[in-house]
């Protein structure tokens, strides 16, 4: 693209990352035990990217899309119910 | 002269004449970490704050990596910052430079110059600025303290054009203008303030529409970013001109891109930058009151360096020698006679050069030094090679 279509100084809409599939990235996946979850959001502030999703009562999923596999969330997780595992 | 337009005179260090332009350009945001021999301008500046004579932000910060830091976010919300360093601050700086200039902020720097340690030394030499000559930001040397004022008003507006959208320095040494009292004819309060009118383009960091500064730019489209900060630079050496322009109608001076004493048909004409050009031209004048014809170049606008003009000024003399106040260790000459040799190269000019280095670590530059200077060029022994002036053997 020519410089002369490029945004000034390369400051641009915010947000773009969530057109990013990063799936790719991932050796391991975080795998959710519903059994032991207690929804208390740790790894909701934990993920270093919008990777774990809220819902109404405050039941967490994982964008499988968005998660790069660093298993912060694993280590972070009180009540040990976020267990990575090997991609297949 | 519109001297209907100055509202006082008051005899100002050069540190006090840039913090008294900073309060007049009703700065938003001052971030800076107090280094000598700039630290007069950060104790001024923050007591306009605390005095409430100038309704910004002063962050006092512990270093100045973080002072620059600061302004960069400061900038990003559209705010009108400033900062101010010396020699070890502003090459700690160095990293958070290429952030600046590669996001467009239009941030306005002081820059008291100081040599670099080691040996530790307190005065004034270029290399500060000429470490970070490469780093897209628009470069002012300054000659007296009155410039100094005026170049710091000055670089608000060149910085915040829409069609430049760069950083800025305004350049001079430490101590010898830092630290040293001019008589200074300052303009009033209201009409700088609407000389400076507040740009409406800038762009605001909103929560409501947020923004993404310094992203990710892969190899297929970094290189375009600094094709567009390169147009800017050829584009702020006209907007340059502009604001000269308003500036005079403001306050009756004008300096010039370069300033050009005798070098039409100049035998020799000398170029240089900083405060010693006008120790040069005394020299200058007393050679040519004896029979000689010499000229002096004096480079104000060093980045962007205008090409056109310098080698318009150069194009009659039959030798030319160029004044670097810094070393380029290693190198063939200094980075000032080297801009000069590439700008004569490029239109196809070819004269004899002698390179000079003088005044490093605040070595006095006197007006018999400038004659000596003048008389070797006349000898013609010295081409060639860079020539160490003064140095001890």
């Amino acid at each position: 693209m020519s410089w002369k279509q490029l945004e000034e100084g390369a400051v641009v809409k915010g947000g773009t990352s969530s057109s990013y599939i990063v799936s790719g990235w991932r050796v391991k996946k975080p795998i959710i035990n519903e059994a032991k979850c207690t929804n208390c959001l740790i790894c909701w502030i934990y993920c270093p990217e919008p990777a774990i999703l809220r819902h109404e009562g405050g039941k967490v999923t994982i964008d499988y899309d968005h998660c790069k596999g660093c298993g912060i969330c694993e280590t972070e997780c009180p009540p040990k119910a976020i267990t990575m595992v090997k991609e297949t | 002269m519109t001297q209907a337009q100055t509202a006082r005179v008051a005899a100002l260090q050069g540190d006090e004449a840039v913090a008294e332009a900073v309060r007049q350009s009703d700065v938003d945001v001052i971030a800076a970490y107090p280094i000598t021999p700039q630290t007069i301008i950060v104790e001024k500046l923050a007591e306009f704050v605390a005095d409430g004579k100038l309704k910004g932000e002063f962050i006092p910060v512990e270093s100045e990596h973080s002072a620059l830091s600061a302004c960069i976010g400061a900038s990003a919300t559209g705010a009108r910052v400033f900062t101010a360093t010396s020699s070890q601050g502003l090459a700690y700086m160095h990293e958070m430079l290429y952030n600046v200039s590669g996001m467009r902020l239009p941030i306005v720097m002081a820059v008291a110059n100081r040599a670099l340690s080691a040996p530790l030394v307190l005065n004034a030499d270029h290399s500060d600025m000429m470490g970070s000559r490469d780093s897209g930001w628009i470069q002012i040397y300054a000659e007296n303290v009155e410039e100094i004022y005026d170049r710091t008003i000055q670089l608000f507006k060149l910085s915040e054009d829409p069609r430049v959208m760069l950083p800025s320095v305004i350049s001079f040494e430490g101590f010898i203008l830092s630290h040293d009292k001019e008589r200074v004819r300052l303009l009033d309060d209201e009409p700088v303030r609407r000389f400076l009118e507040r740009p409406r383009h800038i762009h605001r960091l909103d929560p409501d529409e947020p923004l993404t500064f310094g992203a990710i730019a892969n190899p297929d489209n970094y290189y375009e970013f600094r094709k567009q900060q390169s147009e800017a630079m050829n584009t702020a050496l006209h907007v340059f001109d502009e604001v000269e322009m308003d500036f005079e109608a403001l306050g009756g001076r004008v300096y010039g891109a370069v300033d050009a004493y005798n070098t039409d048909g100049a035998d020799t004409v000398m170029v240089i930058n900083g405060c010693a050009a006008g120790t040069m031209r005394a020299a200058a004048r007393s050679l040519n009151a004896s029979g000689e014809n010499v000229g002096v170049l004096a480079i104000k606008l060093y980045r962007p360096f205008p090409v056109e003009q310098v080698v318009a000024h150069l194009s009659e003399a039959k030798s030319v020698i160029t004044m670097d106040r810094s070393m380029s260790i290693g190198a063939p000459s200094g980075p000032l006679s080297e801009d000069v040799k590439a700008s004569l190269q490029a239109s196809g000019m070819s004269k004899q050069v002698m390179s000079v280095v003088y005044g490093i670590g605040g070595r006095d530059m006197s007006v018999e030094d400038g004659k000596n200077i003048f008389g070797m060029a006349k000898e013609g022994s010295s081409f060639g090679a860079a020539l160490m002036y003064g140095v001890k053997v």
